[in-house]
């Protein structure tokens, strides 16, 4: 939140893809800021239009899709970006880390020649050099035989080093902006505990901003220093991560976190959400999360609330929760939290 | 810990053990579950708990070790058609996959109608009227019960799938990862729903997770394990809290929660990857 302008933008975005049935809306609206450096988190259930967001900042959609509204890369708009531009946004500026590192990795070359291709290719490092770089990367990430592993072919790794390499080739184009699509996901717990201090240790050496898609609210708000929620294609909250569990205002975020309680803590009752995670395109005309929430009142269901400030953050909703730390009670539908 | 014949464990393991070829994936699992018990077996990928669970419903034949179910073995696969289905009435699973899991051809009301015209008397009126009641005991209405399955969400499938093989009033549910492929708000929903059904019915629950936030909200013991053998075992209460064995305190200090900060165990030029 410093003078020069954040390092992505993404504004008003809006996101249609084509299906069988016609066009059909995934993002109704998305807003969302990284400043240079800093981590914000995206999260969201199925269908929530997360990942669609980190793509369109990639421009990896459907060739078909629609996009409006803009997504600024250090003040350049990216939506109208040449061949050129968008190819040096890729290759220079900007990584990505999905969830399958199998989906993403060809199984019948080396690890070595995975991770030097790039280098050698677009930034014409020697291979001599490619090789010690990416050596030094693969130990910097834990890796104790680099050496041994980058002669190995994907299917001798297990799911926990393969997804430490490709965050080696994240890190191995020097970006500015890692978009970390639920990197952890796919591991075990503790495999997920020492990624995420990988990516966390790898950030902070280089002053690196992240973008971190999970449906995990309790890592996001870890590993990151703000969080934006999504449901139904659109941001519903946005907050400092450091206030998550006493201001989140927006009912949904409260639901999602009464739906994971923390494992070691005394027996909090689990509290249930009704009904299930709607997609964007099958959203009616009021708040999306309306036919879910206990709070819903007649105008949640015919106006669809927008992004304004609550609490520490924004909230898009009509009554949002003055104050997250007086927990209402579920069915106190007649009387809407704050306000 | 002699067999009284009134009060016989629900399911009994002792000496499980799976070997393929050299590797060990089960080694000398022992386990009880009284009737109308809850035991989470939770563990990591290769910790053996799906293939301890595959051994426990007759999918996979155990190199060592016993299974009783309600003081009962397997009948073997060289045994009669009729007393493999008794087998089956003893105990039923539910799998992580609700996509999978269920015959896209068949309406999701059919293919409860199938089970009951299978293993119990009723027809006509009162077989409907069973499976009515199963829908509604999983939270089902008639609309969903004369639907396609892709026409249900997960969680609605993953209904379906509890309903089915409820159908038969085993003595034993096997819940491997039921909740693992759901949404987090979905998830919730139906460990409520299993949690409810335990309490209305008598039957017993096996839960294989990963997950060891969720245990305490439908178990009451819980069992460790990792690579094949059990590490702890006790009341969830008790092991959440206050875990003995260094490899639960690892696993339940990795789960993400407030406050929490991920570290990592290998050094940078990584002493142990």
């Amino acid at each position: 939140m410093t003078g020069s302008p954040p390092l992505l933008v993404v504004d008003d975005l809006r996101v249609d893809l084509p299906t069988r049935d016609g066009m059909r809306r995934v993002i109704h609206r998305a807003d969302l800021t990284v400043p240079a450096g800093t981590a914000v988190a995206l999260v969201g259930e199925s269908g929530s239009g997360k990942s669609m967001t980190a793509r369109a900042v990639l421009r990896l959609l459907p060739s078909r899709a629609r996009t409006t509204g803009s997504v600024r890369f250090d003040g350049s708009e990216v939506t109208t970006l040449g061949a050129a531009g968008l190819r040096r946004l890729r290759a220079h500026d900007v990584a990505m880390v999905f969830q399958d590192p199998r989906a993403h990795i060809n199984p019948v070359r080396t690890v070595g020649d995975f991770l030097t291709e790039a280098l050698i290719t677009t930034r014409g490092v020697r291979p001599r050099a490619a090789e010690a770089k990416v050596t030094a990367l693969l130990r910097e990430v834990g890796i104790a035989d680099a050496s041994r592993r980058m002669r190995q072919r994907p299917p001798e790794l297990s799911g926990g080093l393969l997804q430490r390499v490709m965050i080696t080739a994240a890190l191995a184009g020097e970006p500015r902006l890692l978009i970390a699509d639920e990197p952890t996901t796919a591991l075990d717990v503790t495999t997920q505990a020492e990624v995420m201090a990988i990516i966390d240790e790898a950030r902070a050496e280089r002053g690196l901003a992240m973008l971190f898609i999970t449906h995990d609210l309790a890592l996001a708000a870890a590993v990151c220093d703000r969080i934006a929620v999504m449901y139904a294609g659109g941001v519903v909250e946005e907050l400092p991560a450091r206030h998550l569990h006493e201001r989140a205002a927006h009912p949904y975020t409260r639901a999602l976190l009464a739906s994971r309680p923390d494992p070691a803590a005394t027996a909090e009752p689990l509290r249930a959400v009704p009904g299930r995670p709607l997609s964007a395109f099958e959203t009616g005309p009021g708040c999306a999360f309306a036919p879910r929430c206990a709070h819903a009142q007649d105008l949640c269901h015919t106006e669809r609330p927008s992004l304004s400030p609550a609490g520490e953050g924004l909230a898009a909703c009509h009554f949002p929760a003055a104050d997250a730390r007086v927990t209402p009670q579920p069915g106190a539908r007649s009387t809407p939290h704050g306000r | 810990m002699a067999d009284e014949p009134s009060s016989l464990p629900a399911l009994r393991v002792t000496g499980l053990r799976k070997t393929f070829g050299d590797f060990v994936a089960v080694d000398g699992v022992d386990l009880e579950i009284v009737p109308g018990g809850s035991l989470a077996v939770v563990g990591e990928s290769g910790s053996g708990k799906t293939t301890t669970a595959r051994m426990i419903v007759g999918l996979e034949e155990p190199t060592a070790g016993t299974v009783l179910l309600g003081g009962r073995a397997h009948p073997g696969h060289r045994a009669s058609t009729a007393e493999r289905r008794r087998f089956a009435r003893e105990v039923q699973m539910v799998f992580q996959d609700p996509y999978a899991s269920l015959d896209r051809r068949q309406k999701v009301g059919d293919s409860l109608a199938e089970i009951l015209a299978l293993h119990t008397d009723l027809r006509g009126a009162p077989l409907a009227d069973r499976v009515a009641e199963l829908l509604d005991q999983v939270g089902l209405d008639e609309r969903q019960g004369a639907a396609l399955p892709r026409a249900l969400s997960g969680g609605q499938r993953q209904r379906v799938a509890i309903a089915r093989a409820l159908a038969v009033r085993p003595r034993l549910l096997v819940l491997d990862e039921a909740v693992a492929a759901l949404d987090v708000s979905v998830q919730a929903q139906i460990l409520t729903l299993l949690t409810d059904i335990r309490r209305r019915t008598e039957v017993a629950y096996l839960f294989i997770t990963h997950d060891l936030g969720i245990v305490r909200h439908v178990c009451d013991d819980v069992l460790v394990m990792h690579r094949g053998r059990v590490v702890e075992r006790g009341p969830a209460e008790t092991v959440l809290t206050d875990p003995e064995a260094p490899y639960t305190r690892r696993l339940r200090d990795s789960v993400p929660r407030r406050g929490w900060k991920p570290t990592r165990r290998t050094a940078q030029n990584g002493s142990q990857a």
